[in-house]
């Protein structure tokens, strides 16, 4: 039997393998050779590409250098969403390793927010926390830490810690035990059919006769339309960390399991492939 | 926490009990007697029947009510015919009691009551003060009466011998009437009330109960004699009242009030251990003279009253030295009737709605509480359809009453509109209709099928299910299948007949009928004596949940379902699958974040190395880094100053073989040890400012160890378990040259991780069953978990954690001298001992400044005086002798010149951990049979044995790899009490008696468990045997003075060997594996730096061929009070090639003899 602890060590070291290449217009001194690396999938790229902006800008000029971004088949990459979930939403059916076109030119103000340093990626994931204790706990949980526990979640984020993050880490998926969960459950569900960024909304992991609500009844409740009539297929994967969890999970576990270390669980719903 | 329940009585007479763990009312069995009074305890209950007559109700356990009957055949020896019947006229019966005062003919001893019934003939006991006489029981003397001994000499002319017959009481899960067969003339006229506490006066008897009863014409009585050997007592006798009696209500301690006619409260003075009758009463007025008491119920330690207006008062001030209290406090809510619990908690029935309210928020600080609260468990009848919305929205409208919410704003915030709505109007009690009448409303319904139900004789083979044929409706299945699940006994064999049927055809019409106001039980009276709530207790009587909830009360081993739920499994695969697709390929691809050292710092203290050793402040730093290999490295450093110079020490977490939380009372520290420091027998003690601290560094420490080490999940079956002497419990993983014949694996270097709980005995088998028992004798069961207690987090499994509490006795003496002028007072001479002190004298312990062993503990009672010390004691405790130190005597002589007596005072533990309560039987001794890899088939139930805490022997039935805990208790009957039991190889079952002599137990195998006689071996001279242990073949044991005896001349024809050889002395425990290893705690161990008592030792050069071994070799210690190496049959490779070639040569099997295989073998396999 395997302990439901090694899911949290399964997630936090799953690794996308990606391949960067510099965008053709850019101008190099030299032919920029690609750029091969294991992504940290709970991670965010701005904060794990040091290495590939060192790499690519060995071939240019200083002053051709601007702010860095990433864009893959056309669709630039936000970086504060956690890789895990950009590689689910727009290239989980392509084939590995990941494309990841690099620009440091004609940076899209109006897709993607700037991210001038490290703390600004510490900032926004510290506020994503906080946001998923408010929902968890009505952040009594995240008010009763001390500063150096939230620099040590964020350093074990920062340093692939994963013995580090979880220490001050398994405070936040605590509940009373008088209840069955947490208050409610911190979630964004994404589509790259709609307009709209994501959806969020509260939702409790109990429903009120007592039974613990499921990946289903969420879908059910936020967005029907994703889960299928009963005579066509379903016609969409509801993917989290690049697994498609059963409608039957029961949304609490998913939300102590499978959260992104940001405590929110982000699931992603593309179409079905249709090979 | 076991499962207790809340006995209460309907309007119909019906008793009903609601189990803590529970959330049903399940109706009592033997339901033909209608009640109208309950008072329950742990044990049982009793009851006034609607006929007036008291009935007992005894909860039945495994181990069965038997008390000895015992004769004495007395003979003298005559020159003609020897040894014979005929006595001198001055000289006893032939037949006597143990005086010989009395005539005991063995036909005239008959039982007391038809409740009882005999066990077995009268036999002959042959057991003489441990040793076996030999010559059919007779002890020999010079003359009656005298001392009597063994061996008949040249005096000897009179001799005797003791018969004894055991009887044991039958009636139990049942009401049992009580005899009245007293003096006509005192015969008490019909009972009217009825109440039953006093268990926490004394310990001895064994589970004393007061009994108190009101006569309709307004006596008291109190039984006499009710214990739990004897639980219906022996006779009433009358108790004086001033005026006429209504109500009577006796406390858990020596709290006993009552209530006049006229409205007043009497309370009862002088009630203790030695008259439990207490001596004389005190008025206490009502708190309005306009309305009289009507009901009074006490506690330890409170006291509640009900007026004749219904309003509901708390007694202020009660306690053991003021029984009366001071004044009377308001109440909120209007009750019929309110009764007072274990832990004071605290029952009522509603004055309007008739249902049973318990009183929330009452806690040793609270007495009062904080709010009534509606108990709104469904009965057994109603649950049976609880599939339905019907029944649960019936269920919920009790819920809704919330007039009675004391001040506490806090209301049940799950009370919603709907069920407000669906809430019948005001109650009527309908005592027009008899429960019988062939009504269509749901409750007649219901009760007709109870009744039907209950009418069934003795269970028949009928399935459950089967007349279900007969009903076309689907629904009716659903209450089939769960009664029958119930109570499969009930299922009567008349009920495939159509009069059966036709009531429960009603079930199903009940269910669609959306009136259900009268399935609103009306309660008249409730118990909660045998009902422990405390705190923490989380009860499931105020909601009614479906499904889920009932699935998640019941803990059991069985795996889970979320465990092996479809979705989870396939989590774990696609995770597994993800891994492969996105890394398999791209392992040659740069890491993006590169792994960096990792440190934690904290300011700690510790105990410096130097002299004088005192505690100093240091720097500790934990740097943890990965290798190129991806292994875990730390280190930790720790820098402190010398003569201001700085320096630090550092140790590499992979050699550290122990961490152990050092709890004192007023540091939190740890203690770590390596291979070094284990032979020095002085490890690095570092101490934290916080508890939280402590845990922090303990959990991070013991995650570097365990990772370093690949140490994780659950201890194999194989592992080697240990405790400490503060109930810390250690695992080790025995590597395969641990038992290796030749250089095997030094001891000092295994790696021991702790796993939380609290325990004072575990005991471990090769197929994964571990059991334990705490420092208070509660079973705990191993769940197969990890972590717990301080190790939260990552160091802990998921599941299989549950709490555990344990609690123990702190004891202090106090000390009295006598002098001429004044008697006995607390001033001593100079050179006495602190007239408050521990029991060697040198510490000095008061009552005020005696706290609970370490800051995990905490008192849950008062200091009182302990009874029950060695040597007895006189009526208020006291043990005299002629000075300090010395022997102590229960009576005071001429020449006693000071005295002494124990006081104890109860502190409880409350942690976490792997491991789930075996309940009810608390045990002294448990032992699991040790097996052979591939010896045993794995569909074998496992083979258990324990020794009860009152010396009863038990054998655990069903008990296996799928349910670790077993399903019962068998009872080996046994003539005295036992200390010690084992269980070894090939069903060799040994046990040692609390007289010091041991028995061997005869014909155990898997068809026949608890075998079918004991052998009484004698112990080795003059030694008195404590405990012992049965490996494979070796048989040791361990006496009172820390010797260490081998049993030899153990053959299969002859298994009860035929002398006892001394191995070594300075040994506390032993532990023999399945290999016939050899593991003691050795009491003193000498260092190079000091000297540790408490440690693991392992025996050297035990062979086949010298199953007693050569040496010791020495691990883990001081501090060590327990091992159980009973689980690692882990054989070193060269071992078992050796075993291989043994076994071919001889095909005997496991029960070959140790010795038989051929010495040879060994080095040629080599």
């Amino acid at each position: 039997m395997t302990d439901d602890k090694d899911v949290l060590r399964d997630v936090w070291f799953g690794r996308i393998p990606t391949c960067f290449t510099l965008y053709q217009d850019e101008i190099t001194e030299r032919e920029a050779e690609p750029y091969y690396l294991l992504l940290p999938r709970v991670s965010y790229l701005t904060l794990v590409t040091d290495k590939v902006k060192k790499h690519f800008q060995k071939v240019m000029r200083q002053e051709d250098i601007s702010e860095i971004w990433f864009e893959h088949e056309g669709t630039p990459l936000k970086w504060h969403y956690p890789i895990g979930l950009l590689f689910d939403l727009l290239a989980s059916s392509s084939a590995l390793p990941w494309n990841i076109t690099v620009h440091f030119k004609g940076f899209p103000e109006k897709d993607l927010l700037h991210c001038p340093s490290k703390d600004t990626i510490e900032a926004h994931f510290m506020s994503c926390v906080k946001e998923a204790d408010a929902l968890k706990h009505k952040s009594q949980v995240i008010n009763e830490m001390q500063k150096k526990d939230h620099k040590q979640l964020w350093m074990g984020l920062h340093n692939d810690r994963f013995d580090q993050f979880w220490a001050i880490n398994r405070k936040l998926m605590e509940y009373p035990a008088e209840e069955s969960g947490f208050r409610y459950i911190p979630f964004r569900i994404y589509q790259t059919t709609t307009e709209r960024p994501f959806i969020q909304k509260l939702f409790r992991p109990v429903a009120t006769d007592g039974q613990l609500h499921t990946l289903g009844d969420l879908l059910k409740e936020v967005c029907p339309s994703v889960i299928a009539p009963e005579d066509g297929e379903r016609k969409n994967q509801v993917m989290i960390h690049g697994i498609e969890p059963m409608l039957e999970t029961p949304l609490q576990w998913l939300s102590e399991h499978l959260s992104y270390p940001d405590n929110f669980l982000h699931i992603s719903i593309i179409p079905q492939p249709t090979d | 926490m076991p499962s207790s329940a809340l006995w209460a009585v309907d309007l119909f007479g019906r008793v009903y009990t609601l189990s803590t763990a529970g959330q049903c009312w399940e109706l009592c069995r033997d339901t033909q007697l209608e009640f109208k009074r309950v008072s329950a305890a742990t044990r049982g209950c009793w009851g006034i029947a609607c006929d007036n007559q008291v009935h007992v109700y005894v909860c039945a356990s495994d181990v069965p009510i038997r008390c000895q009957e015992e004769a004495y055949e007395n003979q003298r020896w005559n020159p003609v015919g020897g040894f014979c019947e005929k006595l001198l006229p001055s000289d006893r019966w032939p037949w006597s009691d143990v005086s010989g005062l009395q005539h005991r003919p063995l036909d005239g001893v008959a039982l007391p009551s038809p409740h009882w019934e005999w066990e077995s003939d009268w036999y002959v006991d042959e057991n003489f003060g441990g040793e076996p006489t030999e010559k059919g029981g007779w002890t020999y003397a010079m003359d009656f009466p005298a001392t009597y001994t063994r061996d008949k000499k040249w005096n000897s002319y009179v001799r005797r011998r003791r018969w004894i017959r055991y009887r044991r009481y039958k009636s139990r899960d049942t009401w049992a009437k009580i005899p009245s067969k007293d003096d006509p003339k005192q015969l008490p006229d019909p009972f009217n009330d009825l109440s039953v506490g006093g268990w926490e006066i004394t310990e001895e008897p064994v589970g004393h109960l007061s009994v108190w009863a009101v006569s309709l014409q307004g006596k008291v009585w109190y039984r006499e004699d009710v214990s739990h050997p004897n639980p219906e007592g022996s006779s009433w006798s009358h108790v004086d009242t001033p005026g006429e009696v209504v109500q009577i209500s006796c406390g858990p301690h020596d709290l006993l009030w009552v209530t006049l006619w006229e409205g007043q409260a009497l309370v009862r003075e002088g009630i203790n251990r030695n008259n439990p009758k207490g001596s004389s009463w005190c008025l206490v007025e009502p708190p309005t003279s306009e309305n009289g008491i009507m009901h009074v119920s006490v506690g330890v330690g409170v006291v509640w009253a009900v007026t004749k207006d219904r309003k509901v008062w708390f007694r202020r001030g009660v306690n053991s030295h003021n029984p009366c209290g001071t004044s009377w406090i308001e109440m909120v809510g209007e009750m019929t009737m309110v009764d007072v619990g274990l832990n004071d908690q605290v029952w009522g029935i509603g004055c309007e709605d008739r249902a049973v309210y318990f009183r929330h928020g009452v806690t040793p600080s609270e007495l009062s509480g904080k709010m009534w609260k509606a108990i709104v468990a469904s009965r057994v009848c109603d649950r049976s359809h609880s599939g339905s919305s019907s029944s649960l929205l019936s269920a919920g409208c009790f819920f809704g009453d919330e007039v009675r919410v004391g001040g506490d704003s806090c209301v049940p915030s799950d009370t919603d509109a709907s069920s407000e709505a669906e809430r019948p109007g005001p109650e009527q009690p309908v005592p027009a209709e008899s429960p019988e009448s062939p009504g269509h409303s749901k409750r007649s319904s219901a009760s007709a099928a109870e009744h039907a139900l209950e009418g069934a004789g003795p269970a028949d083979g009928t399935p459950g299910p089967e007349p279900c044929p007969g009903q076309a409706s689907p629904p009716a299945e659903l209450p089939w299948t769960s009664i029958d699940l119930k109570e499969p006994k009930k299922v009567p064999s008349h009920m495939a007949e159509p009069p059966g049927l036709s009531s429960l055809e009603l079930l199903p019409l009940g269910l669609e009928e959306p009136y259900c106001a009268d399935d609103h039980p009306l309660w008249v009276w409730v118990s909660g004596g045998g009902c422990a709530v405390e705190a923490h207790t989380v009860l499931k009587w105020f909601s009614a949940q479906a499904g889920l909830s009932s699935s998640m009360q019941t803990l059991s081993l069985s795996i889970t379902p979320a465990q092996t739920a479809a979705w989870r499994k396939q989590i774990f695969q696609q995770l597994t699958e993800r891994t492969k697709r996105e890394l398999e390929n791209f392992r040659h691809y740069e890491q993006a974040v590169e792994q960096s050292v990792w440190v934690k710092t904290g300011a700690l203290q510790w105990w410096c190395d130097w002299k004088p050793h005192k505690w100093v402040d240091v720097r500790v730093a934990l740097e943890q880094f990965t290798g190129h290999d991806g292994a875990r490295d730390s280190i930790l450093f720790i820098y402190y100053v010398v003569h201001e110079e700085k320096k630090y020490l550092h140790v590499f977490l992979n050699e550290v073989t122990t961490l152990v939380p050092v709890l004192n009372e007023d540091k939190h520290s740890f203690a770590l040890y390596t291979p070094e420091r284990t032979r020095q027998r002085w490890p690095v003690r570092l101490a934290t400012a916080t508890e939280q601290d402590m845990n922090d560094w303990l959990a991070l420490l013991n995650l570097s160890c365990c990772e370093s080490r690949r140490v994780l999940g659950r201890p194999s079956p194989q592992a080697v378990w240990s405790i400490t002497c503060k109930g810390g419990i250690f695992v080790s993983e025995p590597s395969p040259d641990l038992e290796a014949p030749e250089h095997p694996l030094p001891c000092d270097q295994m790696f021991w991780r702790q796993m939380g709980g609290h325990l004072r005995v575990v005991e471990a088998s090769s197929r994964g069953v571990v059991w334990g028992i705490g420092y208070d004798g509660t079973a705990w069961v191993y769940t197969g978990g990890y972590g717990g207690g301080c190790f939260q987090g990552l160091a802990s499994s998921t599941g299989n954690l549950y709490p555990q509490s344990d609690v123990k006795c702190v004891y202090i003496y106090e000390n009295q001298r006598w002098n001429p002028v004044t008697g006995y007072t607390s001033r001593g001479l100079p050179t006495d001992r602190y007239m408050w002190s521990d029991a060697t004298g040198l510490q000095e312990c008061t009552k005020a400044g005696t706290k609970p062993p370490s800051l995990q503990w905490s008192w849950v009672s008062d200091w009182s005086v302990d009874f029950s010390v060695p040597g007895g004691t006189d009526q208020e405790g006291w043990q005299y002798a002629s000075d300090f130190p010395s022997s102590y005597h229960g009576y005071k002589t001429m020449r006693d010149f000071v005295r002494r007596r124990c006081w104890a005072r109860k502190c409880k533990l409350v942690t976490s951990g792997p491991w789930l309560e075996v309940p009810p039987i608390a045990l002294r001794d448990v032992s699991i049979i040790p097996e052979s890899p591939g010896a045993a088939e794995s569909g074998q139930s496992i083979a258990l044995w324990a020794v009860s805490d009152k010396g009863d022997v038990l054998c655990r039935l069903g008990v296996s790899e799928l349910n670790p805990a077993g399903a019962s208790w068998l009872h080996v009957g046994t003539d005295q009490p036992f200390a010690s039991v084992s269980i070894g190889g090939c069903c060799q079952v040994w046990a040692v008696a609390r007289d010091g002599s041991a028995f061997y137990r005869g014909s155990v195998s898997p068809a026949k468990p608890a075998g079918d006689c004991w052998y009484h071996i004698p112990s080795p001279a003059k030694q008195r045997l404590k405990q012992v242990s049965v490996g494979q073949t070796s048989v040791y044991a361990v006496d009172e003075n820390g010797n260490l005896w081998y049993r030899q001349g153990v053959t299969p024809s002859y298994p009860q060997g035929s002398s006892w050889e001394h191995v070594s002395n300075n040994v506390r425990r032993v532990s023999v594996g399945p290999l016939d290893q050899v593991w003691v705690i050795a009491n003193k161990v000498q260092g190079s730096h000091s000297l540790s008592q408490g440690t693991v030792c392992h025996r050297t050069g035990v062979q086949p061929l010298e199953p007693k071994g050569q040496g010791w070799d020495y691990g883990i210690g001081g501090g060590w009070d327990h091992i159980s190496v009973r689980a690692n049959a882990t054989r070193a490779p060269r071992s078992t090639a050796q075993e291989t070639a043994g076994g071919q040569g001889l095909p005997g099997g496991p029960s070959s003899v140790a010795g038989t295989l051929p010495e040879a073998v060994g080095p040629v396999c080599c």
